[in-house]
């Protein structure tokens, strides 16, 4: 049993210059439980993980992981970022990129038991046939697959996805999520994940975090996806968002 | 046969064989990142700050004399590459210009202190020969050049041997490795100084304006054709390798100048692995 929440972000405030991103964010999220952050773009949400994750340091307040400093455990963390434009050329293949979830390295040579280890991740996101692949012939699904089994493969305890459904297809999303949901009974780890999608926040989180640099709402999804907390983080219902009629 | 042997059994073309691998090994290495990392023209501007530093050290040199140390060119010029080296990366940092911008500035700024630093020279006491600085000899490198470049090969390949994992990891993204604890920008700071010491020691050897070549063409090679970058790595240090070596070979063939034939040769590879790139 973990004394420690597996993610804790007390009294958090990020500036960026004249822009207050974050202000004064507080949450715990405890072992086996499913958070999903969400609220409109250039809400903060993302810098929430990048907080967590020690990437950026808060002006205020401060995140910790288990009870140790953001960015003091990454081997207890699996981080899905955002699927962006990287260089595609980059000589690589799928199982390298893998690798460096085990090693936080890069692999000059890869080794029998990482190779077998990348490979049972790999499979297990429905991606084993593209091990040998180059990046430049991998699809936006594809890499998203590829960046998951990375996330994975160390059996993290704290999972970290940063609008991890971008790019994929419905299908590919529904698996996604289902992948997620079937490594956490497994593992007992926490999950948090960003997303734009309120039914995905809805159907495959069991608590949600309403963000527009404040902490708007934070709960179940039954209870925090109202109107009314909707309406004050987005401003009004829709906003260009999935907003569904609870 | 016996010719080609009787040739690399001249002192001098011994010094020139062995400092010019040692350059390809350090380039092919360093130039993986630099090319990887889209910074090119890090090589120009490295080149040019060399050129800045090696006038400085002539210009201290012209003024001390009797002071047998300062008439080493290169004792100044290391100190003033690495520090335009880090004033790059620290200058891109603080104000988020691109590198080529950043560089760009650094270029023409050392390139101008160059050319005061000449002028400044009494003719009387001038030791500069600029068309050997900008062209450079490498059948001219003597036995203390070719010392102080054995030394930095090795230092350079320890470090990169060293950090090649964290910063290959790094190079393929930035923001992961920093989630796993990589200290990505005091690598990347690492990176520019090794790349300033390659440069200008190898300045001597192939001449400011073709140096940049050394650092970028075998690497830009190796990239069209490997499929991982160690592979990358191993090809831009073969490229190197042999470029130097029939370079050498055929500048003495047809008595022209070395420099350029070892660019000329890696400009052929370069062409061969465009033909043959990886699909």
């Amino acid at each position: 049993m973990e004394p420690y929440p597996a993610l804790h972000i007390h009294n958090v405030s990020v500036r960026f210059g004249q822009v207050q991103a974050l202000q004064n964010v507080s949450f715990d999220l405890e072992p086996g439980r499913t958070l999903a952050i969400v609220g409109p773009n250039g809400a903060g949400k993302s810098t929430i993980v990048k907080v967590a994750l020690g990437l950026i340091t808060p002006d205020q307040g401060h995140a910790a992981i288990f009870g140790h400093d953001a960015g003091d455990r990454p081997d207890r963390i699996g981080y899905v970022p955002q699927l962006k434009t990287f260089d595609r050329t980059f000589p690589a293949n799928a199982e390298e990129v893998v690798v460096t979830g085990l090693r936080r390295a890069w692999p000059a040579r890869v080794t029998g038991v990482e190779a077998r280890l990348a490979h049972e991740a790999l499979e297990a996101v429905g991606a084993g046939h593209l091990a040998g692949r180059s990046l430049s012939h991998l699809s936006g699904g594809e890499l998203q697959r590829i960046y998951l089994a990375r996330a994975l493969v160390r059996r993290p305890s704290l999972v970290l996805l940063d609008e991890p459904a971008t790019g994929v297809d419905f299908l590919g999303e529904h698996d996604l999520y289902d992948l997620l949901e079937r490594y956490q009974k497994l593992s007992g780890a926490a999950v948090a994940m960003v997303t734009h999608d309120l039914t995905a926040a809805r159907f495959h989180a069991d608590l949600v975090a309403v963000v527009n640099r404040e902490l708007y709402a934070y709960g179940p999804p039954e209870e925090v996806l109202t109107d009314e907390s909707l309406k004050q983080a987005y401003g009004h219902r829709g906003h260009g968002h999935r907003v569904l009629v609870l | 046969m016996q010719e080609l042997l009787d040739l690399f059994s001249y002192a001098f073309m011994q010094r020139a064989l062995l400092g010019g691998l040692a350059v390809a090994v350090m380039a092919g290495l360093v130039g993986t990142f630099v090319v990887q990392r889209g910074l090119s023209f890090l090589g120009d501007g490295l080149a040019h700050a060399s050129f800045g530093g090696l006038a400085l050290g002539a210009l201290i040199g012209a003024f001390s004399a009797g002071t047998d140390l300062l008439q080493q060119p290169l004792l100044i010029a290391v100190p003033f590459t690495v520090a335009v080296a880090l004033g790059i990366a620290f200058v891109r940092d603080r104000t988020g210009l691109a590198s080529d911008s950043v560089i760009g500035v650094f270029f023409a700024v050392a390139a101008a202190l160059a050319v005061l630093f000449i002028s400044i020279i009494p003719a009387e006491r001038s030791t500069v020969n600029v068309e050997s600085l900008l062209f450079g000899s490498i059948l001219a490198v003597g036995r203390t050049d070719l010392t102080v470049i054995l030394v930095t090969a090795a230092v350079t390949v320890a470090t990169m041997l060293l950090l090649w994992p964290r910063l290959a990891y790094a190079t393929f993204d930035s923001e992961l490795a920093r989630t796993d604890g990589v200290k990505t920008r005091q690598l990347e700071y690492v990176l520019f100084v090794v790349s300033a010491l390659v440069v200008v020691v190898s300045a001597q050897m192939v001449g400011v304006i073709l140096l940049a070549a050394y650092l970028v063409i075998p690497a830009a090679a190796a990239r069209l054709v490997a499929r991982s970058l160690i592979t990358m790595t191993l090809l831009a240090i073969a490229a190197g390798v042999v470029s130097t070596l029939g370079g050498l070979v055929l500048s003495w063939a047809f008595n022209v100048p070395s420099g350029s034939v070892i660019i000329l040769s890696q400009a052929v590879l370069f062409v061969l692995a465009a033909v043959f790139r990886r699909s």
